[in-house]
């Protein structure tokens, strides 16, 4: 069911505490901010979010994780010069973190989305990110065991959507909004742009509507 | 008597490499055509001495091909940036994809040539580069495990030596891993090295001789073949 939301404070409002949510973004680019912004100001807490970052600078995803909302970060890539609010958390053992290798971290998502129940890959055989988990030598080469990770919502960020929630992206700004979109139960999209149904170049549509739940439009 | 085998013909420049330099080098041996993600740092110098004639083009993993040097006044754009998070420009005959693909170019083995900066390498190509091991370090891995594992040939950038004068190439990482047996060629300010199953060793070296050479490094070093310089 696709509806198109007059705010984002509606388009997060069923996000409980406890929830795990995708939130789409490298960096700032793709970052949705006005749906975390409106995350934020829902109030629900003890999340599990997943993202490439932890947050940067005082906005975004920073800013949930600064407010404690934030239980479990899963991630590839935490520690940037501007991600002091995560490093105060993790240092004070008030944050849980899962790292995971990007490439694992992307294929995972996408592997939820397609009903996939694992995969093994040669990434991070041998290291400590496989530590304890299943591995086997296939094709002659050491292979790691990694599941799906799912989720309740996700949020993200679009150029376009058309009245039947496909999707077009900017540039590096897509990212992880395709593969986010796919693998949770309630994807969430902001966008500078809804055009008419027919507006969108089926050709050139990025993320079909099946996997959009909810539109917002963002100024 | 093989000719490869004595180390002084292998000093190919008097003095050791700059920055520069070492990415000028890099720069002219990847083949034409290739398809080459760089590493964030140093490797990223590489890509102001690729030539338009070598065609070559760049992967950056947050997902995109063709992508063109850093961008500058107007064309800075918040939607178009690189693995570093610094805005880059797009090349003609460029290509946007999402995250999956991107690293299903990597982990797929489509990319000829990664770079990439290291801490440590072992004598079988090991490659340490993602976490010191400090207890009180943040770890943060991003696409490392996967540009190691995955791409045809991993070249890594670096000085010889660590600042107390330590040898970075080592007969074992002591530090985390990041992948195994992995490394193709490693590049530094004072030799180049080969690295695979059967051992290290030398191509070139700069500032030193062979002998030098191997005074600084706890490995065996071997001459390369002249086949292979």
């Amino acid at each position: 069911m696709l509806n198109f939301m007059d705010s984002v404070g509606e388009a997060v409002a069923g996000i409980g505490d406890g929830a795990t949510v995708m939130i789409g973004g490298f960096g700032n680019a793709g970052q949705p901010f006005e749906l975390i912004d409106a995350l934020l100001d829902c109030g629900a807490t003890g999340l599990t979010v997943v993202n490439n970052n932890a947050g940067q600078g005082d906005q975004g995803l920073a800013l949930l994780i600064k407010e404690g909302r934030v239980k479990k970060m899963i991630c590839s890539f935490p520690r940037q010069s501007d991600s002091w609010h995560f490093d105060a958390k993790f240092r004070a053992g008030e944050i849980e973190l899962e790292l995971v290798p990007q490439g694992n971290l992307a294929e995972r998502i996408r592997a939820a989305g397609a009903g996939i129940g694992g995969f093994f890959t040669p990434t991070g055989y041998g290291t400590v990110l496989a530590e304890g988990k299943e591995t086997r030598i296939l094709d002659g080469r050491g292979q790691v065991f990694e599941t799906p990770i799912h989720a309740d919502v996700a949020l993200i960020k679009a150029l376009k959507a058309d009245g039947k929630g496909n999707l077009v992206y900017r540039k590096t700004a897509r990212n992880f909004g395709p593969i986010m979109a796919a693998a949770a139960k309630h994807t969430v999209v902001q966008v500078s742009e809804i055009v008419p149904t027919g507006g969108l170049d089926p050709e050139n549509i990025v993320t079909p509507g099946i996997y959009v739940n909810s539109i917002v439009k963002v100024a | 008597m093989s000719p490869q085998t004595t180390g002084q013909d292998l000093q190919t420049s008097d003095k050791p490499l700059g920055r520069d330099d070492l990415a000028r080098l890099v720069a002219k041996d990847i083949a034409p055509g290739s398809f080459v993600n760089l590493g964030i740092g140093q490797p990223t110098l590489v890509s102001n001495y690729l030539l338009p004639e070598q065609d070559i083009t760049l992967h950056t993993e947050n997902g995109m091909l063709g992508m063109g040097p850093e961008a500058v006044g107007d064309e800075i754009d918040g939607d178009l940036i690189n693995a570093g998070k610094i805005p880059v420009t797009e090349l003609p005959g460029a290509s946007y994809f999402h995250h999956a693909d991107s690293f299903a170019i990597m982990r797929g083995g489509h990319l000829d040539i990664c770079v990439l900066g290291a801490f440590q390498v072992s004598a079988t190509g090991d490659l340490a580069n993602w976490h010191t091991g400090a207890p009180d370090a943040i770890p943060a891995v991003g696409g490392a495990m996967d540009l190691a594992t995955g791409a045809k040939d991993v070249f890594v950038m670096m000085t010889l030596l660590t600042r107390d004068g330590a040898s970075k190439i080592v007969e074992t990482c002591t530090y985390p891993l990041t992948g195994i047996g992995c490394v193709t060629r490693v590049y530094t300010d004072k030799a180049v090295f080969l690295t695979g199953p059967d051992g290290v060793r030398v191509r070139e070296t700069f500032g030193c001789s062979f002998e030098e050479l191997q005074e600084l490094v706890p490995v065996p070093l071997k001459a390369a073949p002249a086949v292979e310089r």
